[in-house]
Order: structure tokens, then C-alpha cells, then sequence
């Protein structure tokens, strides 16, 4: 029998009918469809048994308590606590992030030594033994070699029990230099010291004040301790308290205001003076304040009456001097008007003249130590230890000044990070021979960062105690992992801007991942190695030793509750509220007229900058010792950063001048350095102005974040404040050219 | 079709007969042959369609599921007689009202610290998980796919439901079954149903999607199944 076409195309069509009728294609169907919705290579969460951990977040100084959720040992979420003082029940993006940082690539994994040039990438996995004795082998020669005060450390912070030890380590090495990462805290700091005679944050009392006046403070971008500003917006705006917001940009926090000012950058100093002029002048100043509990009131009076006339304000700033005048007006009126400052997120110094500035006319009003204002927050005093003990390199180390001139060229100040730059390199050997790196990116956010970047590179040993591996980590000789937040305990005192003395507790919430050590270990470890008086120095067996002897009767409802909040504190009032030399609040004194005397800061460069470059802050775009993890870089807009290329915000009045169009690209250039950018043209921003995220411009982390944009501190110089020393420069002058 | 095919083949047929007629014989012969061919493309048919319902219905089945064991053969009755709550004894309900479906090793080590008995598999239990402190792989014939939610706890305590209705009587066990997974959706036979066509004579003997609306559908009148509602896919496909 011959199979022909016909019986063949036969046998398909019987096949097909039987097929048909049989299960086979249905349930195929069904099959590819579940296989489809349900990729195997989708990473999807365990099931199993979920448990909640609170802790506190450590990404920011904002010190949010935060609760995360398990299965089994996998951390899933992280959310808010609901009732904790800072953040009652929110988180933010960065917080939400977390996760990533936890689990992410960006991790360094175990203790690791440079093996090729610096910030080559090439590495050895050494042991914590190995490591250890490296740093304290380094340490101990240059203490031999009595070149003790060549030590230096750079801190995230001063507070806190590892900060303390950080610190206590390089004075029990004979050496000054311990570094503290600039913030607006600094100029706070100062002020208060000045005029309240306190050590102390500011704390600032924002849900009971009914009237709102930012000097461009970013209440929406990431100022202060972020959850909280959101959540404090969030009540002004049901009880319907006005705030209003002075910045040449229209941010975020300027959008959702009841009323943006823009006025000159650099010019909120003035506008302070102005305001408290016209408050004077009309007799609208809270005269019970400042006959009884003030002193030099009548200096300041005469200062902002012959400095700052309305009508010269009013050309200084760019605003009508009726819109100051209506504004002096309004604040003057409000029950309990409430003045801040510190620009953006805070994150850089700032000129201590708009600090002192805004926080008399808080004064003015009597809106210090009363409800709904600011006051002194000293930090919970629970860090009593004994002195150092010092050998004799040690004594001759600690009589040296400290290199960057605080505390005696500039003696209100403690830590001038910026000044270290110049220090270092305008000597030819390196007055700073071994640096210790933890908690801070000194090498992606400090300004002049070609300068920074030139004077790290010539200290000759670097160790980095970074979880990540940052910018400074990829450029250190030794690398001594830290435990990430969620993996060790750590004391958070005093939670940015909180309005009294508050302490969380970091604790591991999870198992670390890596063969990583928690800073206090390693440090505790470098000195046992060290040994002598260095080691005598350090008396606990161990970092949590050390954590729960410093914390004393504190320990039992941290580690129970998570954070503590004194329960006796009260607003501190009047009588016995400051602690200067007449227990009164200081209006003026031979410092403060220094500062209110001082020039102001003109921005850096010659006139073929015809423009002025600005930095903008964002709350998606972390920038701090923290990078963006990937979720939170995902969600940062199109017009701010497209693929790689970061945009430059520019009114499109100054654009059609330059030839620039949206999406041109463009060749940006100030005194420091130059970049490709592109234009986003933004009315939101004066003519005249070039604004530029900072955040961006990474060259370490990992993928998700590496390479894209520009690194504003790039573009950017320092410029010291003339009484503080701070970084104080606002801007700098640029050109822009269609490239 | 094979009855258009004779048409067909009629017309050239006829006009050949009309040429050379008188020619009755090659007439017949052709009509035999035809007969012959169709017979043929019937059977070459059948045996298509009945290669095709063979390799659907007895082969398919066979080449789709791979067959497992499970790690050690578990005896449901022997444990239920030595338990006071029946299933909840090991199966329940976690006070955030999520189920704790197939115990971990937390919950064995109670009793089975030590090897109690003689029997092989307890030994094999206590001796590779229990003292090495791994946790049992079991294969879970009730797994569900991932974008699939469902709460044991609305079923349990909200509608009071059995675990039989679902589960049958695995209770009554006394060894594990032979675990078949799908070669292509990793899940298991149980889901689909031992009978390929998709038909079952028990409730628990299939669990598809359909087999969850069978009950809510009836609730509709009641008002008290959301899944039947407006955006009701949300409510199970998160």
C-alpha cells in the first residue's frame, strides 16, 4: 500500500481531531500560562513565619524608628513604628530602601588590603587578625616616631558611643585631628553656644508653632529628621498654618508652601536683619523677653537700623520692600511664629550669620525655650568616661593644634573638615600621615573635590571602616567592613531637630551577612593590639560591653522600648534656660558682633562666569555618606537624570540667551571644573541661576548608581565663613554654552 | 471530507467515460479503486485520531509529571493518634492568622530529639535532620503558585470549612504518596487533579481556580464572597 498525499494529510486531520479531543492542548495552555505568570527566576519572599523587630534607622541623623518585618531570617520590609516620638508610623524612601543596602551588591564582604594603585579596584581578602594589626602596627609606628598628631579620624558624627570611641582613640593616640562630617548642625551648634551658652542641638518645637518662615530650609527635601517634617507639613497644613518659604528655587517645599519668596541667593542673612529692623521699629518685638531676659538688644537694634533699611534690602534681595515689611508684619503678629534655616537638607554648614540672624528673630519674638519654638537640646550626658591616659607621645601629640586652625584660628568652631584640604596640601610633606575613615564619604561629598580628592591622596595610609564600598572605601589602602545598620547595636542620641533629649537604639534585627565586624569591635580590637596606654585607655572586654556600662540605668528601657525620651524634660523657659555668663539670652556680644559684622560671601569667580551655579536637594536623592540604593534612584525623575546624563535646572529667559533648548546638551563650567550636562528649562527657577542636584555623579557603589550624572561638590568650591571657618559657599559662578 | 473527495474525483471520471465510450470496464475498475482509496483514507484517519487521543490521554500525562518521592515516608495516622487537637496540632493557625502549613523541625524536636522508635524512617528523620538541624524538604502536593493569595483562616474560622473538603483524608495516611511535578509549572499533580481530564468526583480531589469559584459562586447570593464582586480578581491575584 502506497501512503499518498491524501492519506497522509488524512492521518493529520484524524490526528488533529483526536488531539482536539483530548486533554492535551488545554491543559498545555494552562500549564504555560502559570509558568509564564510565575517566571522561575523572579526572586520571590519565603513563606513562612513573619516576625516584626523594631529598631532605629541610622541612614540619616533623622533617628525614625523603624520596625522590620521577617520570614524567618529574611528581612522583607521595613516600615514605621506608629507612636515613636520622631516618626510616628512613617518612613521614608531611603528607610524604605534599606533592604537593598542590606542585600545589596554594594556590600563589602570582608576585610580587604589595596593590592594594586589606589581606587584601582584590585584587592586581597586579608583576615580581621591580619587587619587589625595593620592599622594598629601603622598606628603605633607613627606614634613611635613621635608623629602621633599626624593621626587623624573623620567621623559621621561626635555623638554617641562609637563616635566617642572613634574619637577616643585618636586622642588616647596623642592626636587632635578627629573630623566630625560638616551639616548645618555646625552653624547651629555655634549660634546656640553664642547666644544660649549651650552645647547643644537646636531643637525645634514644629507641632506647636502656627506660623512657618524656611530660609530655605527643605521642610519637604529632606531637612531635619525628614519623617517628622513630612508629618509636621501634614498638621500645618489641617490647622491651616501658613509657611512660607525664601529660596531662589521653586522646591519642592517651596511648591507646597502657602507663599514663595524668591529672593537673591545668599541674601536670607539680610532679609533676617531687615525683618528684625521692621519688628523694632514698629515696637512688635516681645518686649518682656528682651527687657528681662536679654542682653545687648541695644546693639543689635542700632546694627539693623543703620545696615539694613528696608528699601536697600528690598534691592539686595530682589523682593518689594513692602512684601518684607508685610512679612515682618505677619511673623510679628503670629501667636507662635517659628524662623528656621539651614539650607536644603541641611547638609552643608552655611554661613553662621544667617544662622545667628534667623534665631534672633526668633528671640526677638520670644520664641526661644517657649512652646511652639526652638531651644537648646543638650545631649543626654550618659558618655562620663575617665580621662585618656597619655604616654609620652601621647603628650606631645595632643600639645599640637589641630591642623585644620578650629578651636584657635577659628575658636568657636570644633571640626572644619573643609579647612583639612588646604592643610594638607599647602605643605609639602603630609601633615596628616595615617587617616581613619568611618560613617563618612569625605571623598564623594566634600566640595572641591578635585582638592579633597588630592590631599586624601597624599596621606599615605587610609583605612575605611565603610559597610559599602564608597567612593572613600574604593580609594583607602585597608578596608575594615562595618555591620550594616540592621546587623549591629549602635545609641543614636538625639534625633536631628527633635524638641528634646531623645536616644535610639540601633540593634541587629538580623544575622550579619558577611564577614563584617561592628566598628566598636575593630576599634576596640586596633587598641588592645596597640597596646600601652592606648589599650589602658579602652577598659571593656568588648563594643557591647562598652555599650551597656555607657548607657547604665538607660539600657534597660532602650533595649526594652528601642528609644528613650527623658520624661522629665520641660520646655526650658526663660529664667533658667540659658547658661551664659548673666544667665540671659545673648542678642549681642563681642563674638556675635564679629558674626553680624562679618562680610558676606561672594560667590567664587570672575566675571566671564556670568551666571551663578546653585545646588538643589531632593528626598530622591540621597547624598550623604549613603548613595542611592537602586529602588530609590528608579524613582528619580526623567527631567533630573535620563539614563546617564544629569540635567541642570535653568529659566528658560536665561536659556533663550545661551541658545538652550530642554534636552539641549550643554557644556557647564565654573572655576572649579566643567561638565556635559543637559537643560531642563524650569520657571520655577530667577534667571540668572543655574540649579544642579546633589546626589548624583557617583563613581563607586554599585552599578544601579555608579557613573550617572555629575557630582556637584565636582563643581563647587569651599569658602570659609569668616568667624566660623565653616563651608559657606551658597554657589558659584558659571557659564553655560551649547556643547 | 472523504465524501467531497469522491466528487471530486467523479468529474474527471465522467469526462473520461464520455471520450471513450464504450468502455464499462475501466469504468468499474476506477470506482473499485476509488472505493479501495477510500477505505483507506478512513482508516489512515482512525489510526490518526486514535494515535492522537493515545499520546493525549495515556502518554501526555505521563511524560508531563515527573514522579518524587518525598525525603522520608511520614505515617499521618500513626501521629494522629499521639496528638490531642487533630490536624491544628501541627497544622495552625499563627496568631496574625496566617497558617503555618507543613511544621519545621521546631515543632518535630519536641518528641523526636531522639530516635523513639524502630521504625527506618524515624531514623533516617532524626538522624539527617533532626542532629544535623536541617529542615525537612518536603514536597507540598497543595502548593500553589505565588501570584496566588489565599488565607486559610477566612476558611477555617469565617466559613467553619473542614480541612477534608480540600485536603481529603490525608489524615488517615499511612505512607507518603509518590509526589508527581509538573515538568513545566513545578507544581503538583494534586492541583490539576489525578484525572487528566480535568474532572473530579471529590472536592478535594482538584484545585484550580475553578474549583474555588464552584463555592464562591454559590455564595453570590449570600453576598458575602468578594472574590465574585467588582475588581474580585485583586482579591486572590495580588
Amino acid at each position: 500500500m502506497k501512503v499518498d498525499r491524501r492519506k497522509f494529510l488524512s492521518f493529520v486531520v484524524g490526528g488533529a481531531a483526536g488531539t482536539a479531543l483530548s486533554p492535551l492542548p488545554w491543559k498545555l495552555v494552562d500549564d504555560s500560562s502559570i509558568w509564564s505568570q510565575n517566571w522561575p527566576w523572579t526572586p520571590v519572599p519565603e513563606d513562612g513565619e513573619v516576625s516584626y523587630e523594631p529598631t532605629t534607622c541610622s541612614l540619616c541623623p533623622g533617628g525614625c524608628g523603624i520596625i522590620v518585618r521577617k520570614i524567618k531570617d529574611r528581612v522583607v520590609k521595613i516600615e514605621g513604628i506608629k507612636g515613636h516620638p520622631v516618626n510616628d508610623g512613617g518612613i521614608c524612601i531611603l528607610g524604605l530602601a534599606g533592604l537593598q543596602l542590606l542585600y545589596g551588591p554594594t556590600r563589602v564582604k570582608t576585610p580587604l588590603k589595596r593590592e594594586g594603585a589606589r581606587g584601582s579596584g584590585k584587592w586581597r581578602k586579608i583576615s580581621w587578625a591580619d587587619a587589625i594589626s595593620e592599622v594598629a602596627g601603622q598606628l603605633n609606628s607613627l606614634r613611635s616616631s613621635d608623629k602621633a598628631d599626624t593621626i587623624g579620624c573623620i567621623g559621621g558624627s561626635d555623638r554617641g558611643v562609637t563616635p566617642n570611641l572613634l574619637k577616643r582613640l585618636t586622642s588616647a593616640c596623642g592626636s587632635n585631628n578627629f573630623f566630625r562630617t560638616p551639616s548645618m548642625q555646625d552653624s547651629y551648634e555655634t549660634a546656640l553656644q553664642l547666644m544660649h551658652g549651650k552645647k547643644a542641638m537646636a531643637g525645634f518645637d514644629f507641632e506647636n508653632a502656627d506660623f512657618i518662615l524656611s530660609f530655605g530650609s527643605g521642610i519637604l527635601d529632606g531637612w531635619g529628621s525628614p519623617v517628622r517634617m513630612f508629618k509636621a507639613n501634614s498638621n500645618w497644613k489641617t490647622n491651616k498654618t501658613p509657611v512660607i518659604q525664601i529660596e531662589p528655587r521653586l522646591s519642592n517645599t517651596a511648591a507646597k508652601a502657602d507663599q514663595w519668596l524668591p529672593v537673591n541667593p545668599g541674601t536670607e542673612a539680610d532679609l533676617a536683619f531687615s525683618l528684625i529692623n521692621i519688628i523694632i521699629e514698629k515696637g512688635l518685638y516681645d518686649s518682656n523677653f528682651v527687657n528681662n531676659y536679654s542682653l545687648g538688644f541695644a546693639d543689635l537694634k542700632q546694627l539693623v537700623k543703620d545696615k539694613y533699611k528696608p528699601a536697600k534690602i528690598a534691592q539686595a534681595t530682589g523682593l518689594k520692600s513692602s512684601d518684607i515689611e508685610k512679612l515682618a508684619l505677619k511673623f510679628a503678629d503670629a501667636r507662635r511664629p517659628l524662623a528656621i534655616c539651614g539650607s536644603g537638607q541641611g547638609h552643608t554648614p552655611g554661613s553662621l550669620k544667617t544662622f545667628v540672624a534667623v534665631h534672633a528673630l526668633n528671640a526677638l519674638t520670644g520664641r526661644v525655650n517657649s512652646k511652639g519654638g526652638v531651644w537648646a537640646v543638650e545631649e543626654p550626658d550618659y558618655i562620663k568616661w575617665p580621662e585618656v591616659q597619655k604616654d609620652k607621645p601621647a603628650v606631645k601629640g595632643l600639645a599640637q593644634a589641630r591642623i585644620d586652625g578650629a578651636k584657635s584660628k577659628y575658636p568657636l568652631s570644633q571640626y572644619l573638615l573643609n579647612q583639612l584640604p588646604d592643610a594638607v596640601n599647602s605643605e609639602s610633606k603630609a601633615s596628616l600621615q595615617a587617616l581613619l575613615i568611618a560613617d563618612a564619604n569625605p571623598f564623594y561629598t566634600m566640595p572641591d573635590n578635585k582638592a579633597a580628592q588630592e590631599a586624601f591622596n597624599k596621606i599615605p595610609f587610609i583605612v575605611s571602616f565603610s559597610s559599602y564600598m564608597d567612593e572613600t572605601a574604593t580609594n583607602a589602602d585597608l578596608i575594615l567592613p562595618n555591620h550594616i545598620y540592621l546587623e549591629r547595636f549602635e545609641d543614636i542620641p538625639t534625633a536631628t531637630g527633635f524638641a528634646g533629649p531623645f536616644i535610639g537604639l540601633s540593634r541587629p534585627i538580623v544575622k550579619p551577612q558577611f564577614n563584617t565586624q561592628a566598628l566598636g569591635d575593630s576599634l576596640i580590637s586596633i587598641v588592645r593590639t596597640m597596646g600601652g596606654t592606648v589599650a589602658a585607655s579602652f577598659p571593656w572586654a568588648d563594643y557591647k560591653t562598652c555599650l551597656v556600662q555607657t548607657l547604665g540605668s538607660k539600657w534597660p528601657a532602650l533595649s526594652k522600648k528601642g528609644y528613650w525620651v527623658d520624661s522629665r524634660f520641660m520646655v526650658p523657659g526663660w529664667t533658667e534656660g540659658f547658661k551664659t555668663a548673666s544667665q540671659k539670652f545673648n542678642f549681642s556680644n563681642k563674638d556675635l558682633m564679629m558674626v553680624y559684622n562679618s562680610r558676606p560671601i561672594i560667590p567664587e569667580g570672575s566675571d566671564s562666569f556670568p551666571l551663578l551655579l546653585l545646588p538643589y536637594d531632593s528626598i530622591r536623592l540621597a547624598n550623604g555618606y549613603i548613595g542611592d540604593p537602586p529602588f530609590v534612584i528608579k524613582t528619580v525623575a526623567d527631567t533630573v537624570l535620563k539614563g546617564k546624563k544629569s540635567f541642570v535646572e535653568i529659566n528658560p529667559i536665561t536659556a533663550k540667551k545661551y541658545k538652550l533648548k530642554q534636552g539641549s546638551t550643554a557644556i557647564l563650567s565654573t572655576p572649579k571644573g566643567q561638565a556635559q550636562v543637559k537643560v531642563h528649562l524650569f520657571e520655577g527657577l530667577m534667571p540668572g541661576l543655574i540649579a544642579m542636584p546633589r546626589g548624583l555623579g557617583h563613581t563607586a557603589y554599585d552599578n544601579y548608581l555608579a557613573g550617572k550624572g555629575i557630582n556637584f561638590n565636582e563643581l563647587i568650591g569651599t569658602q570659609a565663613d569668616p568667624v566660623s571657618g565653616q563651608d559657606a559657599a551658597w554657589g558659584i559662578k558659571a557659564k553655560i554654552a551649547r556643547a | 471530507m472523504s465524501s467531497l473527495d469522491e466528487k471530486d474525483n467523479a468529474v474527471p471520471a465522467d469526462s473520461n467515460a464520455q471520450a471513450s465510450l464504450p468502455n464499462d470496464t475501466s469504468k468499474d475498475k476506477m470506482d473499485e479503486k476509488e472505493n479501495e482509496t477510500s477505505g483507506f483514507i478512513i482508516f489512515f484517519f482512525i489510526i490518526g485520531l486514535v494515535a492522537s487521543l493515545i499520546a493525549g490521554w495515556v502518554i501526555f500525562p505521563k511524560l508531563l509529571y515527573s514522579k518524587k518521592d518525598q525525603p522520608i515516608n511520614f505515617n499521618h495516622l500513626l501521629h494522629m493518634a499521639e496528638v490531642d487537637d487533630g490536624c491544628q496540632s501541627c497544622h495552625f493557625l499563627r496568631t496574625d492568622g496566617s497558617f503555618s502549613g507543613i511544621p519545621g523541625l521546631k515543632q518535630c524536636i519536641g518528641c523526636h530529639d531522639e530516635i523513639q522508635g524502630e521504625s527506618k524512617d524515624e531514623a533516617i528523620f532524626v538522624e539527617e535532620y533532626v542532629q544535623k538541624g536541617r529542615e525537612v524538604p518536603w514536597l507540598i502536593y497543595s502548593r500553589q503558585q505565588d501570584c496566588v493569595f489565599f488565607s486559610h483562616a477566612a476558611h477555617i474560622k469565617g466559613d467553619g470549612m473542614d480541612c477534608v473538603t480540600c485536603h481529603g483524608h490525608i489524615g488517615e495516611s499511612e505512607q507518603t504518596r509518590v509526589y508527581e511535578e509538573n515538568r513545566i509549572t513545578g507544581l503538583s499533580r494534586d492541583i490539576w487533579g489525578k484525572s487528566i481530564s480535568g474532572f473530579n468526583a471529590n472536592s478535594w480531589e482538584r484545585m484550580k481556580m475553578n474549583d474555588c469559584a464552584k463555592c464562591h459562586k454559590e455564595a453570590i447570593g449570600k453576598a458575602s464572597s468578594v472574590q465574585t464582586g467588582k475588581e474580585g480578581c485583586f482579591v486572590c491575584h495580588k
